[in-house]
């Protein structure tokens, strides 16, 4: 079975992102970027199905700019055996990404397609249901578990009242929750390696779609800073304030 | 205008989200029809016909809307979309599952997570973990919204909408309910509490996370953790409070041995109050807390349960 995983070049997330002055949008100048840690975790899932032997090829694919190849050569160095990349210089938002991955998807023809459950920068959380909707096919997200079984997949998925299992008919579309598996890092001889596998380019024009949104980003704040509070030096200090400053219990 | 609200709800009651989306949707303006799909959800039509601003409750009862998976959902609501300008859903995982998909096969974008209607076309939501707020404006001829509900006061009940059932039955032979584990618990629901006390790697241990109960029986809170609190496997998924788990803005949310990583702060800053109890006086956690408690948890929670 071949596995398709879409990975995206996001900030890091540990970087604290600031507000452009003009307010268009976010300032990325000199921002360290990377996979999406979702992403990671959809890397990982698929490269252990391969060790299982369970998948027989790894497929990573990515839509944006040039220096998006870095994280595709991640997914080779991870263990991904070759990757595409969808090169753009536009915004792209999560519709047409769905619309460019339901065309890798279809020339491709993979068993199973993973993605992140929500890209850390727009926090979307829509790309995989699009792309399941677009393919025609179910969808399991938000999975803390994977199982292939036959020509079916059982994913448990991270609900808000607990856990849910479902089963899927293959080829099917999961997206991944924290819980999914812990990401390995890369070792350097496979940094090295990763070089050397086959890395495909193509425009959105080559998949015959338009990447044009009608979403317009208007404006890009600041959300409203919380005014630093106090230190209390006891609990009796501290029940004092709720009840008779703060007036919430 | 005319706008059809997704009704969230779980054995067989209306869940409290709802009443936020329909508070949005007033927000937009127009007519607000809300559709109610599962099995056997009659009285959760009824109790969504009492919601304030709505005209028309729609039921689609069936078994294959049982479960609410995405892909009879998401089938359903393409053949209802076309009456609407607007679909909206709670930003909930239900609502998260399904709506893309009415997005996508319908052809328009999805926009994630309003926390504020600017008016028909525009919205502004957080981006970036909540560190920045867009306002994005839509010209497509739908409109299809999932609502952050602490966004949003809920309307009130007194309404009495008209019930009408829809026979749409979609068929679905890709996806199948297997089972859920769902948490049981006595206390206020995460996302609606009025207090939330939230324990993290510093709770130590599953164990531990019992020295939250007295204090959150005292309060009438719901418990909270962070990530690395549920990575750990000290308490179930479903407390995992931040940008990737439960958004809550309650009166008084209390951060027990908890950083304040930013994902973390992403689901919680909004709240009214906000106290920290942590040993390093130098954690991030302290600069969004209105008090702050420095000291050892295994001391302080015993104290203040019993100074409540
Ligand atoms: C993609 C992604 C998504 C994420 N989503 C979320 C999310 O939704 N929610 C979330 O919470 N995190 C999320 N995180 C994780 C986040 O970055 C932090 O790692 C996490 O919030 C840390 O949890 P913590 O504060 O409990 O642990 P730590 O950062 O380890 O902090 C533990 C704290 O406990 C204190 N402590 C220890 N012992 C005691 C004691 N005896 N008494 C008092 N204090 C004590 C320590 O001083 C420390 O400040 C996400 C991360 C990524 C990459
Ligand atoms: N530009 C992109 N290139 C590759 N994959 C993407 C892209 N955008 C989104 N995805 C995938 O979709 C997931 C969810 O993204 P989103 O719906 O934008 O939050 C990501 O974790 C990726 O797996």
């Amino acid at each position: 079975m071949k596995v398709l995983v879409a990975v995206k070049r996001v900030i890091d997330y540990n970087v604290k992102i600031r507000v452009k002055a003009d307010h268009s949008d976010v300032d990325l100048t000199n921002v360290k970027m990377a996979m999406n840690p979702f992403c990671e975790i959809a890397v990982e899932e698929a490269v252990r199905l391969k060790e299982k032997g369970v998948a027989t090829e790894v497929v990573a694919v990515t839509i944006g700019p040039k220096a998006a190849q870095e994280q595709l050569r991640t997914a080779l160095a991870l263990g991904a055996d070759r990757a595409i990349h969808v090169e753009t210089e536009e915004r792209v938002e999560s519709l047409a990404a769905a619309k460019l991955l339901a065309k890798v998807v279809e020339e491709e023809q993979p068993g199973l397609v993973i993605l992140g459950k929500q890209a850390i920068d727009t926090d979307n959380n829509q790309t995989g249901q699009m792309l399941a909707a677009l393919a025609g096919l179910p969808q399991g997200t938000f999975a803390s578990e994977v199982v292939v079984e036959g020509d079916k997949l059982q994913v448990t998925r991270e609900i808000d009242g607990g856990l849910q299992t479902v089963e899927l008919t293959l080829p099917a579309i999961v997206t991944t929750d924290l819980r999914l598996n812990e990401p390995r890092y890369a070792k350097l001889p496979d940094i090295m390696k990763a070089k050397k596998k086959p890395l495909d380019v193509k425009s959105p024009a080559d998949l015959g779609v338009e990447v044009a949104s009608k979403l317009t980003l208007l404006k890009v704040e600041s959300p409203a800073e919380r005014k630093g509070g106090i230190k209390v030096g006891s609990v009796d200090e501290l029940v004092d304030k709720l009840k008779n400053e703060a007036k919430v219990i | 205008m005319s706008i059809l609200v997704l009704a969230e709800h779980h054995d067989g009651q209306l869940a409290g989200a709802t009443a936020h989306v329909v508070a949005a949707a007033k927000a937009i303006g127009g007519d607000i029809d809300v559709l109610v799909a599962g099995e056997n959800v009659g009285a959760v039509a009824e109790a969504a016909a009492k919601l304030d601003g709505v005209s028309k409750v729609r039921v689609a009862d069936n078994a294959v809307y049982a479960h609410q998976l995405a892909e009879p959902m998401g089938a359903l609501l393409v053949e209802l979309a076309g009456d609407y300008s607007h679909v909206l859903a709670a930003a909930t995982t239900t609502g998260k599952n399904v709506l893309p998909r009415v997005a996508a096969l319908k052809d328009v974008s999805q926009i994630s997570e309003i926390v504020e209607v600017v008016d028909a076309d525009t919205f502004k939501r957080p981006i970036y973990a909540g560190n920045a707020i867009a306002t994005v404006k839509s010209a497509d001829s739908l409109k299809v919204i999932t609502v952050r509900s602490t966004g949003f006061d809920a309307v009130a009940e007194g309404g009495s909408a008209a019930v009408e059932s829809v026979d749409i039955v979609a068929d679905n032979s890709q996806s199948c309910f297997v089972k859920q584990e769902l948490a049981q618990s006595d206390r206020p629901e995460l996302a609606a509490a009025k207090v939330v006390i939230s324990g993290g790697r510093g709770m130590g241990s599953g164990e531990n996370f019992k020295l939250l109960d007295g204090i959150a029986d005292k309060l009438g809170a719901a418990i909270g953790a962070s990530r690395a609190a549920v990575d750990a496997g000290f308490v179930p998924n479903d407390m995992q409070v931040g940008q990737t788990g439960k958004i809550v803005a309650p009166e008084l949310y209390i951060a027990v041995g908890i950083s304040g990583a930013i994902q973390h702060l992403a689901g919680m800053k909004d709240s009214k109050v906000i106290v920290a109890i942590n040993k390093d006086e130098e954690a991030p956690i302290f600069q969004v807390a209105d008090y702050g408690l420095v000291g050892d948890l295994f001391e302080i929670l015993p104290e203040l349960e019993s100074k409540l």
